[in-house]
């Protein structure tokens, strides 16, 4: 479902922080990918993502390049991808409510069917009691769950996560875990960019293992010069 | 409906949802968000309130001086109708002469009325007006001539013209006179009005435009946080704008009540002035205030000049905003 097929990316400046990116990614699969600070792994994402474009390749979605993509088209791509993102991204001026139905009364919903479905988001990352609260007002890891609840609310196929975990304790990056499975048993593709080597141990997924911006690794366990 | 992923539904088509209620819906969506960018004004109250003021303000002087323009038009229309022509007749014509020729204007079509000042009548008045009283007692004969007063049926300053010239060809007529040299000069003064009214009004709206675009421009990046986000999950540009273009329609329905207040009220400050004028010519002047059709062009073009210049700057300003990375 998706695929990159000899990706590069090198930014203004001559940085090149993706060397030659070849893997696939199945329908209802769960991925991880790790690597070290600077890596690539954000990189990867954005380029899902269509916040950045290859330097070189191609970047696929359900045999669609991408880069074949108008301008126009852009918005319906995100509204198919759900994105966590490393920094949140919240909207700090408006309610965790209002930032969690953002995307769906971008795709026009309204009324009841908008309230419950923002419910049952929130339900799913424990921060129902908080959505009258304003993203200031709560914690890093609360405003990464807020971030977690807005990419599943309207149920993408598929699901991008930057360090979803990092603010989170043990017990709460385990839970938040077992949304991403949930939401991979129906039928979602999840890709999860992390450092969090224990995790990745514990869960036992697929992992790509970037370094340098090139693939070392496409395996079940992280390889060994990653530790 | 999604390009990527063939066969998801997306949004309301979803739901499954009536065409009638989506449609509704649209429409309450509508109407909530004119409100919400409404509450948006008190935001930033003093960007907002300059904003409406300067375009109320620039509305208002053209508004005004078509107001006034109106209102000349209106004594110069009144005046072309009592154009009148002044037959002077020879001083050798008969009093049974001047009684025929009395006679043929009046079945003429293109007069109206005629009205005889005869010369004993004219010096009478003309003793009794001017301050030479007994002098023109002294006078052995009576110098003024007898004068048929013509009232045009076509009161245009060219057939009255046309008539005169016709009229002065009759043998016991002297001369003819039409006095139209003051009303094309007063013509050609309203007339320099409406053009220099266009003139302004042209080069205020255009002001005021660039005015509205940057206002909105500020807004624009004061929120470019936000905007960022809204394109991460997947808002389209027209969705962005909307609420930036409505807050353009409240600048100018705003901006378009303010025009209307002051406009109005000058005139009625003016009005003084204006009738001590107009009296010198006509008694029953009226001041025409703005009509509704006129009210409802002044809303209109604010709310135009309010969403057209805001567009300028929506075009431009959130298509340059891109999200940087996670
Ligand atoms: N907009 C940019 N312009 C220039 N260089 C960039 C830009 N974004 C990222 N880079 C560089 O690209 C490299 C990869 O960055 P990326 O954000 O993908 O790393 P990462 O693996 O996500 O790291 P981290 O785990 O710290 O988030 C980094 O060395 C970074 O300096
Ligand atoms: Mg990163």
């Amino acid at each position: 479902m998706l695929q990159f097929d000899h990706v590069s990316k090198s930014y203004p400046g001559g940085f090149v922080a993706l060397e030659r990116i070849n893997f696939r990614i199945a329908k209802g699969e769960m991925v991880f990918l790790t690597g070290h600070s600077g890596a690539g792994k954000s990189t990867i994402l954005k380029l899902i993502s269509m916040i950045e474009r290859p330097s070189t390749g191609r970047v696929m979605i359900n045999n669609i390049d991408l880069s074949r993509l108008k301008r126009s088209q852009v918005p319906y791509v995100r509204r198919d991808v759900g994105i966590i993102f490393q920094n949140h991204r919240l909207l700090m001026n408006h309610t965790v409510f209002d930032n969690v139905a953002l995307p769906l009364v971008i795709e026009g919903f309204t009324g009841k069917e908008m309230v419950k479905r923002v419910h049952a988001a929130l339900d799913k990352v424990g921060l129902l009691d908080k959505q009258r609260c304003l993203p200031e007002t709560l914690s890093g890891g609360e405003q990464q769950r807020v971030g977690i609840a807005r990419a599943v609310v309207n149920k993408p196929p598929l699901l991008l996560a930057d360090e979803p975990t990092g603010n989170l304790d043990p017990e709460l990056s385990r839970d938040i875990m077992q949304v991403f499975e949930a939401f991979n048993q129906v039928g979602v593709s999840v890709l999860v960019a992390t450092h969090d080597l224990g995790l990745i141990a514990r869960m036992r997924y697929r992992t790509l293992t970037l370094k340098q911006g090139r693939m070392i690794n496409d395996d079940l366990i992280p390889s060994r010069d990653q530790v | 409906m999604s390009i990527l992923f063939t066969g998801r539904a997306t949004g309301a088509k979803a739901n499954r949802i009536g065409l009638v209620r989506r449609f509704l819906m649209f429409f309450v969506h509508h109407i909530r968000q004119a409100l919400s960018s409404l509450g948006e004004l008190w935001r930033t109250p003093a960007a907002s309130f300059l904003t409406i003021i300067v375009l109320g303000l620039s509305l208002t002087l053209p508004v005004t001086l078509h107001l006034l323009v109106k209102n000349a038009q209106q004594i110069s229309n009144s005046f072309a109708k009592a154009a009148e022509i002044n037959l002077f007749i020879r001083e050798d014509a008969s009093a049974a002469q001047i009684q025929s020729l009395q006679t043929i204007l009046k079945a003429d079509p293109q007069i109206t009325a005629v009205r005889h000042i005869n010369k004993a009548d004219a010096m009478a008045e003309f003793q009794a007006a001017s301050s030479f009283g007994e002098a023109l007692n002294y006078l052995t004969e009576n110098p003024l001539p007898d004068v048929l007063v013509v009232m045009p049926a076509n009161t245009e300053p060219a057939a009255a013209r046309a008539l005169m010239q016709q009229l002065a060809a009759e043998r016991i007529v002297e001369f003819a006179k039409l006095d139209l040299e003051w009303l094309t000069r007063l013509e050609a003064v309203v007339r320099l009005m409406q053009q220099a009214v266009i003139a302004i009004a042209l080069l205020l709206l255009s002001a005021v435009l660039f005015i509205v675009s940057n206002t909105i421009r500020l807004s624009i990046i004061s929120k470019q946080a936000e905007i960022e986000v809204m394109k991460l999950v997947g808002a389209t540009d027209s969705f962005i704008q909307r609420p930036f273009l409505y807050t353009g329609f409240w600048f100018g329905v705003l901006g378009g009540l303010l025009a209307f207040l002051v406009s109005e009220t000058l005139l009625w400050g003016l009005r003084g002035a204006i009738s001590d004028i107009t009296s010198l010519y006509q008694s029953d002047f009226q001041l025409q205030a703005m009509n509704l059709y006129e009210f409802c062009g002044v809303i209109l073009l604010a709310v135009s000049l309010g969403v057209g210049g805001s567009y300028l700057s929506v075009r431009r300003h959130i298509r340059a905003i891109e999200p940087s990375g996670p």
